[in-house]
Parts: C-alpha cells; structure tokens; sequence
C-alpha cells in the first residue's frame, strides 16, 4: 500500500497552541453548560436516581422493551404525585444485554459513575444471580422484577430483593392443584434448561403430585435452541397435560411446532405465559391453542370484572383491551410480568419514605426499612392485586391466573389465593450483616 | 414412540437442516475456493438476508405467499449488494490477503450485526410462511413447508453446479480457482471475479435464510451458528469442493438431526466438532477438497 498514511496511535503533530487553547476552552464552555450544572441547593430537591438495569438487546429485549415503558410510566405517575419524600424521580437506564456479566459491570457502573440511589428492574434470572453479588459487595440495594425462585432461596444477599412480583416457586405451587383436578393428571413438563425452568422442574411436583397428580416425562431444552420438533418424541404417549414454559427469540416457532407435531388432538395443553409473552396468540399457527390453560402473573387481555386500578394502570403504561400497544396493535406486551416494575418502584417509594431516605448513607436504612414492609394492598399502586411481602426471604406472595384461551382471546378462569402459593421460609436474610 | 416413526422424524429433521446447511455452506466454500480467503461475517450476510425478508414480506400486502416471493428475490439482491459494497471497500484495499481479510471481515460481522440491532431492533420477529398445510403422518404431523425448503434448496444448488460446470461464467471462476496467475495472463478480469463470487456467496447464505425465515424467525442474533456449522461442513467437505459440501451438509445435517433426536443436541455438535479435528488430523484438504499445491 502506498500514499500518505496518518497514524492512528501519535499525536498529530500540527497541535498548535491555538487549537490547544481552542479546545480546553470548549471543555470549559461544556462544563458551564446547564446540563453540567450541579444542584447548588438543598439536598432535598436533588431527584432520587433510580439505576434501571434493562434488557434492552440479548433474549431479554422484548421483556426489556416493556419493563422500560413501564417504569417510565410509573416514574412518571409517581412524580405527577410529588414524588418520593417531595423528591422527584430520576431513571437512569442502562442496558445489560440479557448477559449476566454485563449485568454485574452494570451495578458497578450505577454504583461509581451515575451514583444512582438503588438499582432495580432485572427480570432475567441468571442476569440477576451475576448481578447480585456485586450489589452485595457495593451495598448498593438491589430490587429485581425476575419471579425467579433465586431470591427466596436464600442464595444470594442482603441487599437483593423482589416485593413487586412472584416467584416460580410459589406460582407453581399455586396451579399445580388445580392442573390435576381440572386439566389431567400424567404431566410432562417441558422447560428451558437453566436455572428458570429448574425451578419449574424441581417446584413444581410437589404440590401437584399431593393432588393427584403424577410427573410422567421431563423435557429440558437448551435455552439457545431454535428448533424445537426434535424434542418432542421424548413426550412419553401417555401424557395428558403438556406443561410448557419456554423463553426467548425462539418462543413463537415452539409453540408453532408443537402445533404442527400434534395438530389438534394431542395432549392438553397448560403452558406458562412466558411462552407467548409479547406474541400474539393470534399468530398464524397457533390455532391449535384454543381451549388450552396458561398461567398469567396479571391478566394479558381487559376482563370485565377488571378494577378501575388496573383500567387506570392500562391507560398509564400504554396498552389495549388486548394487552398490545395503544400505538401499534402488533406490539403485544410482556403484560404477566410487567406489573412488578410498577409496584416494585412504587414499593421503593414506600420503603424511602419510611427510612426517611436522604442520600447513598441511608442505603442500609433502606434496607432495613424495606424489611419492616409487610404487606401491600391492592389498589392504584398495586394493581395486580394484594402481595404479603416475607422480610426473611425479601419475597413477595401474591395472587395468581390461570386463563383460557378461547375466541381468540385469554380469558381468567381461575384466580388462586395468596396462600395456595405461600410456603415456610427456607432462609433469613434479616440476620445477615448489613 | 416408536423405533421407526422416531427415526423418519429425525431424518425429516435432518434433511431441512441439511438443505439450508448446504446453501449457506456452498457460499463460503466458493468464496474460499475462488479467493483463498475466509469470509467471518458470512453468517450476518445470512442474518442480513432474514432480517431483510422480514423487512419486505412485511411492506408487500396481501397473500403472504406474495410477500415471501418477493423477499427471496429482493432480499439475495440487496445483500449481494452489500457483499459487493464491502468486497469493494474493504477486502481489495487489504489485496485478499488471507490474515487481513479474516481480522477485516470480523469488523464487517460486527457492523452488520449492530446496523442490524440499530435498525431492525433486538426483537426476534416472524414472516408468515408462504403456505400453511400441515402434512398428517399417522404418528405425528409435521410442516409441509419445511418439507418444501428441501426441495428449494436441491433447485438453487442444481442451478449453482449448472452455473459453475455449464457456463462461461463457470469456467472463468474455475479458472481463477485454478490458478488465479495464470487466469489474468489469459485475460480474465480477476479483480472482477473476485467480487463476483463474493457477493454471489453472500446471496446463497440470503437464500437460505429466506427459506429458513418462516420457521425461525429473523433476530440480530442469528448469524452465529450457521457461521460455525457451515466451517465445519466446509472443512469435512473439502474447501471450494461443490460435491464435498452439499455431502457434508448432509452428512452433518442428518447426524445432527438423528444424534439430537436421540440423544442430545449437545452430543450431536461435541461429534461434529470432532469429525472436523479428525478431517483436519487424517485429510486436511477434506474429504473431496484437492490437495493444495
């Protein structure tokens, strides 16, 4: 190659002192711009910095995609009202990628750089688990949205917590019952294989089986898989219930094969929401879907018995009678999930009013005060419904939904109770050190 | 279920992948055969090519059959376009030389793939199949559609061994295959052969993303593993060898779908790798690759 060639690495040596001075005088212009301006008052009217650790590439993205319109909502709300302790509101977004080593370079970048006040928001569960630790170690508190079982397992720390949604644990606890005596009783259960779908896998017999029921076949499935057909010889024949729970990019095209392999005359059908969240059960192929079960952490659809906390939560976060975007009918929301953005920043609330929350030196005062918070009743702040929050285990107990599909739609047959999925304490992070 | 319909699922399985395998495979064999260079983004040209026939079957109203027509033409066009572009401004200013292009088409992968997630967005989104039957076999169904992607696939590659064994086209690129010295002395334009198979190689991979696109939907993401198994279909079969990759696409394809209807999918890629090393040790020129000289 030959002609002129510029180095990249040397300083380029026409620097004269003109443009020297030129450019540290546009630093210092930029630093005296309004955005550099730094709050000269009171403490007080500085905004509370919520770090929002959002999947907005990687599997997670449509998830993401929705948890962000729906924190931004409820910030929104929530400053309308005055805000937290007269504070507004300040989301701080980063995204992780759906990677949970880039979710663990997130906290430290909210803890170091935005200075944010709390991180909250991560929904997917091996996100959260290579996340936490680093919460842990930069006592930074950490309120995830991830209904992953990991939380209330003990297994991770103090600062971590999830009052605005369910666990997989207590979910599976609560429909099992209700699958045997209404659905079938041979079940195989097919689920992604990791951490998510192994709490499916090892939660999920217990109480199902006390009723009844018998788990007949296991079917993991790699969580990078995008077809799907193959696996679904190993459905041993005397199955009567399908149990599926899958995740990611690859949901439509399971479900759609699972349609072409058994048509309309295989066995039942109850599957987890997550395999068709953000996908239109309209879809081309999903015919076969009608008269199946899905649970539903909130219902996807409008009901008509629905409270005017959850019509007004609807209109707030932008979503249709048939739980799509106002602005785009094809934009179907991750609607079973996406509440626990929404009361678990409205829970932050509650707790930093509490703790009468100042500044980063009463993080462990928002801890504690976090822990005092038992109970959250249904309402406008709450619109999925009453939650029981357990101190010991930072976990919140709730309703559940199980829905039909039929005309098109998902329809609530069954609401469980908050004590169908309740079980004993299996760890305390109360009496970990802060 | 049992012994017998287990295993014709398995090998109906096998034969798509091993269909849309051999096309994708066939583009980055030719474009190592013809220009000794290895192409690393030819799995975003596959990416591209699905994301863009998302992006027309979804601009073309009525029929869907409609749509994906037009998504199989337009979609090879403009991808063979952007390998074009990129074969132009990129792969000739480092003269094809073999490390220069591997580290430049990396930053070509990593380009498309973010255009890709600034543009199209990180969502994983459908296009509806041309036609929806489901065939009935009396131990299970299975879509007719994918049954039709072998039968594309066998049309594209016969026309690409008739292109290549057939015409003049052919015989110029066989030529510069041969020995590219000797084909600019006999006055063969090999600057201009050389984005030819380029960008034609890129159109393959588009092809059979287009075919794949109705039942896997398009994502940003998706160029990875066709990229990683069609080097190891290209390395058994022999680099530049037409015969060598669609054999090994099939032979890869059908192990696949046999060992992981079977076993496990983890074990069916743990052989396939192994199958590359064992190439590589015992015939490092594959299976039906010449040796080099």
């Amino acid at each position: 190659m030959t002609g002129k060639r510029t180095s990249l690495l040397l300083p380029n040596k026409n620097l004269t002192r003109r443009t020297a001075l030129k450019g540290m005088g546009a630093a210092a212009g930029l630093m005296a711009a309004p955005g550099f301006v730094r709050y000269s008052q009171a403490q007080s009217s500085e905004p509370i910095r919520i770090g929002f650790q959002a999947h907005r590439t990687g599997i997670g993205a449509a998830y993401g995609r929705w948890y962000e319109r729906v924190t931004t909502a409820a910030a929104q709300a929530i400053n309308d009202a005055g805000g937290i302790n007269g504070r507004p509101l300040e989301i701080v977004t980063e995204d992780d990628g759906t990677d949970p080593k880039r979710g663990a370079e997130v906290v430290e970048k909210f803890a170091n750089q935005h200075k944010t006040d709390v991180v909250f928001g991560t929904l997917f569960s091996h996100v959260v688990v290579g996340s936490a630790p680093a919460a842990g170690e930069l006592k930074m508190p950490y309120y995830v949205v991830s209904e992953g079982y990991h939380v209330a397992s003990g297994s991770l720390n103090r600062y971590v917590f999830q009052p605005g949604i369910t666990d997989v644990k207590a979910q599976v606890r609560a429909v099992g019952p209700w699958i045997a005596e209404n659905v079938g009783k041979k079940i195989t259960l097919v689920y992604p294989d990791y951490a998510f779908g192994h709490d499916h896998r090892d939660k999920f017999p217990e109480r199902f089986e006390a009723a009844g029921g018998t788990v007949v076949g296991l079917v993991p499935i790699p969580p990078t898989e995008t077809s799907f057909t193959r696996y679904f010889p190993q459905i041993p024949s005397d199955t009567e219930v399908i149990y599926h729970v899958m995740v990611g990019p690859g949901v439509l095209t399971f479900v759609k094969e699972l349609g072409e392999f058994y048509g309309s005359s295989g066995p039942k059908l109850f599957g987890f929401i997550d395999s068709l969240e953000a996908v239109d059960i309209n879809s081309p192929g999903l015919e076969f879907l009608d008269g199946s079960y899905f649970w539903e952490g909130m219902p996807r659809y409008l009901q008509p018995d629905a409270s005017d906390a959850v019509k007004a939560y609807r209109a707030a976060v932008g979503i249709d009678d048939n739980g799509a975007s106002v602005n785009d009918p094809k934009d179907v929301s991750t609607s079973a999930h996406m509440f626990g953005c929404w009361e678990t920043l409205y829970i932050i609330k509650e707790a930093m009013e509490a703790a009468g929350y100042q500044g980063p030196a009463d993080r462990a005062k928002l801890v504690e005060a976090t822990e005092a918070l038992t109970e959250f009743p249904e309402g406008p702040e709450h619109p999925q419904g009453l939650k029981v929050f357990s101190p010991m285990i930072h976990q919140s107990f709730g309703q559940q939904y199980i829905s039909q599909v039929s005309g098109g739609k998902l329809n609530v047959v069954h609401t469980t109770s908050i004590e169908d999925g309740m079980y004993e304490p299996e760890a305390d992070y109360t009496s970990m050190p802060l | 279920m049992a012994f017998g319909p287990y295993l014709f699922l398995a090998t109906l399985e096998g034969l798509v992948m091993a269909a849309v395998l051999a096309l994708t495979a066939l583009g980055l064999s030719l474009v190592f055969g013809v220009m000794r260079v290895v192409n690393v983004a030819h799995g975003e040209f596959f990416m591209l090519g699905a994301v863009l026939a998302w992006a027309v079957a979804t601009t073309v109203s009525g029929h869907p059959a409609l749509g994906f027509l037009a998504a199989l033409v337009v979609s090879p066009l403009i991808v063979g376009a952007v390998a074009l572009v990129s074969e132009r401004l990129v792969l000739r200013r480092v003269n094809y030389n073999p490390e220069a292009t591997i580290v430049a088409t990396i930053g070509i992968l990593y380009i498309l793939q973010q255009l890709a997630l600034t543009f199209y967005g990180p969502e994983a989104r459908p296009v509806v199949a041309p036609f929806d039957y489901r065939i009935r076999f009396p131990w299970f169904g299975y879509s007719a559609y994918k049954l039709s992607i072998v039968a594309a696939s066998a049309l594209v590659l016969a026309a690409t061994w008739f292109l290549l064994a057939r015409t003049r086209i052919g015989l110029v690129m066989r030529a510069t295959q041969f020995d590219a010295e000797t084909a600019t002395a006999f006055g063969i334009p090999v600057d201009r052969v050389y984005a030819g198979v380029f960008a034609f190689g890129a159109m393959l991979a588009a092809v059979a993303a287009v075919l794949i696109v109705p039942i896997q939907q398009a994502h940003y993401l998706m160029g990875h593993d066709p990229l990683l198994l069609s080097f190891i279909v290209v390395i058994i079969g022999g680099l530049g060898s037409l015969r060598g990759t669609i054999v090994a696409a099939l032979l890869i394809g059908l192990s696949d779908g046999i060992i992981s209807v079977f076993f496990s999918p983890t074990l069916a890629k743990i052989i396939a790798t192994m199958a590359v090393a064992l190439v590589l040790v015992f015939r490092p020129q594959g299976l039906f690759g010449v040796a080099a000289r």
